[in-house]
């Protein structure tokens, strides 16, 4: 129920995607009149606005309504066992608010206290455990950023442009500072003398759920930099994003990411859960597939301009920003081409990026409203240069469905209006 | 590693790893007593499962085909199925009786479960109609695309590849827009429906 279709299965959807130009204004000059929003009074000077007592617990001010998750009705069966997209194109720095950061489900958002939360360690340990989620609580905890990516970020755009706009492009991603107990933490109090060998040892992580969402993840990577996080951006989890108790899986696909988590079993080889075979396998051109790419490669993407963030100021000073983020650690340098590949630039880092969590890049620059062809190419610490779609798919075809870490361009037309474009 | 010293979490019962392992592994390991053939697995199928997946295990609408798709996985649209895909008959077992049907899972007995599976192997042309699966034979079954898959070769494959210094300047003779998304013009209408 959640396969990506190709374009050509749904051309009978038809939608307006068509965005307005916005108004172009000239550079700085002098003004015939003088400002009324300056020269007279306004409400917000005079009276006084909303008490303490107003707001327990906030939203954003609502002219900030477009800054929400989206979702596109057609790409699965139904929306329990779905995706949303996290309004990345509108967003800055690295942290994603947690209101508006994607949610992925295979059996909906469910509700569980942290009264009725138990998690349990049992298979190849010394001594099956079970733990209170006040349990969790007193075991030493760690703080680290991570970018959590849907392995089928990208995904629909693997036989050619589709959507139109970063938020459904790149937007299954989110990048959070999570709290938690470093995995290894309890399995040790289960004790793995019973594993024997554990470099041939796996753990097998479900959810609470109905999906369960079982996935096996090799006993290296667990013992490594697995958190079993109960806290995000400082306070708990948000119920569909696995309150109380989720598993975080540093640069790892984001179907490893157990939401609910209440199972972890030491086993002595991979279970071969749904999860890890009919979805998260990638399929080549020739037909054979490739199973456990749990790594997500580097990547990046213009957010603004983009499709749903036009250029409205007219020629002059113009900010290139965008998001860069590798599963292999930290990003080490973003270039930018305004001629589709043709010519590069190197851009500067927002700061130097967490490893495998979002980095954020600028590039300043001089606009002279010709039309461009923006791009952006990340690296990151293993010299792994970003590819094009084309060197992809020159390995991989176009049934691959998950993993698609290409190099996305951004047609800017002379109006500023922005487009997903494929270019030569 | 020896067991840790914080003295948090207490020990599983029995009957609480029972409940929550239930998970099978590929070699049949995890799968309860029991049986179940392909007509029982019809009948079953058809009131608790055809309404998505179709009396034949066909998939309605935009809901999961269970059946068919052989030798399509090199196709333009490949249709992978429990049949045409799936590497393991443990999935099967696995997935259906933990999370199906979808909105009532965990109701089915094992021998519901067997009877289930029996019959979306009948729908795959994997036995005949007569045909009864249990816990004794499961491990006899081989699954048609059980060599199909291969570990993550993108170290080999890519890494090696894609690890060198990029070029920065004529890095090609010219560029031409190839594709357009508004083309296409799927995007939802003002960008999408807000799920707040």
């Amino acid at each position: 129920m959640d396969d990506f279709f190709k374009p050509s299965r749904r051309s009978f959807l038809r939608g307006s995607a068509a965005i307005a130009a916005g108004t172009v204004a000239g550079a700085a000059s002098a003004q015939e009149e003088a400002d009324p929003l300056i020269t007279e009074l306004q409400d917000w000077a005079s009276y006084t606005g909303v008490g303490v007592d107003e707001t327990p617990y906030g939203l954003p001010i609502r002219f900030e309504s477009d800054v929400v998750r989206r979702n596109v009705e057609w790409l699965t069966a139904s929306p329990i066992s779905s995706i949303n997209f996290t309004p990345i194109h509108a967003l800055e720095g690295t942290i994603t608010p947690q209101g508006c950061a994607f949610e992925r489900h295979h059996s909906g958002a469910i509700e569980l206290t942290k009264d009725d939360y138990r998690l349990m360690i049992n298979g190849l340990v010394d001594e099956p455990l079970v733990f209170t989620y006040a349990d969790l609580e007193r075991l030493p905890r760690e703080n680290h950023v991570y970018f959590c990516e849907c392995a089928a970020n990208t995904g629909m755009e693997w036989a050619g442009a589709q959507l139109n706009g970063a938020q459904f492009t790149h937007g299954m991603i989110h990048n959070m500072e999570y709290t938690g107990v470093p995995l290894r933490t309890l399995l040790r109090e289960a004790g793995l003398d019973a594993a024997g060998d554990i470099a041939d040892k796996w753990v097998y992580v479900e959810g609470a759920d109905a999906s369960s969402n079982g996935r096996s993840i090799p006993m290296e990577k667990a013992l490594d930099d697995v958190l079993v996080a109960f806290k995000a951006n400082g306070e708990a989890l948000r119920m569909e994003h696995g309150y109380p108790v989720r598993l975080v899986v540093p640069g790892w696909e984001g179907n490893l990411w157990v939401k609910w988590l209440r199972r972890v079993e030491v086993t002595d080889m991979a279970v071969g859960s749904r999860e890890e075979t009919s979805k998260y396998t990638d399929v080549y051109e020739d037909g054979t597939a490739r199973k456990w790419t749990w790594v997500m490669d580097a990547k990046s993407v213009i957010t603004s301009p983009s499709p749903q963030m036009p250029i409205t100021h007219g020629p002059g000073p113009l900010v290139i920003s965008g998001l860069a983020w590798s599963g292999h650690g930290q990003i080490t340098r973003v270039d930018v081409s305004k001629d589709g590949g043709i010519t590069w630039e190197t851009a500067r880092l927002g700061k130097q990026g967490d490893t495998k969590a979002l980095t954020r890049f600028y590039l300043d620059i001089e606009w002279n409203g010709d039309p461009m062809l923006l791009q952006s190419r990340a690296m990151d610490e293993t010299g792994y240069v970003q590819p094009t779609k084309d060197q992809l798919r020159d390995v991989r075809g176009e049934n691959a469905v998950y993993h698609n870490n290409c190099i996305q361009t951004w047609f800017v037309n002379a109006e500023g209006v922005a487009e997903n474009v494929e270019v030569s | 590693i020896s067991n840790g010293s914080y003295d948090v979490g207490r020990t599983a019962h029995e009957d609480e790893i029972a409940a929550w392992d239930v998970d099978v592994l590929p070699d049949g390991r995890g799968l309860p007593a029991g049986s179940g053939d392909v007509y029982t697995g019809e009948e079953v199928f058809v009131d608790k499962c055809a309404s998505c997946h179709g009396d034949f295990a066909e998939g309605v609408g935009n809901w999961p085909v269970l059946a068919g798709g052989f030798d399509t996985l090199a196709d333009e649209d490949p249709v992978k199925t429990v049949g045409s895909y799936w590497p393991h008959l443990s999935t099967a077992w696995d997935y259906i009786n933990r999370s199906m049907p979808f909105g009532e899972a965990g109701t089915l007995t094992a021998d519901e479960t067997y009877a289930i599976v029996a019959y979306i192997m009948y729908s795959n042309d994997m036995v005949d109609d007569d045909y009864v699966l249990s816990h004794e034979n499961f491990a006899d079954v081989e699954m048609h695309n059980s060599g199909g898959f291969v570990f993550d070769d993108r170290p080999e494959l890519e890494y090696a590849q894609w690890q060198t210094e990029p070029c920065m300047t004529n890095c090609k003779p010219s560029v031409e827009i190839t594709m357009r998304a508004t083309f296409l013009d799927v995007t939802p209408d003002d960008g999408g429906d807000s799920v707040m």
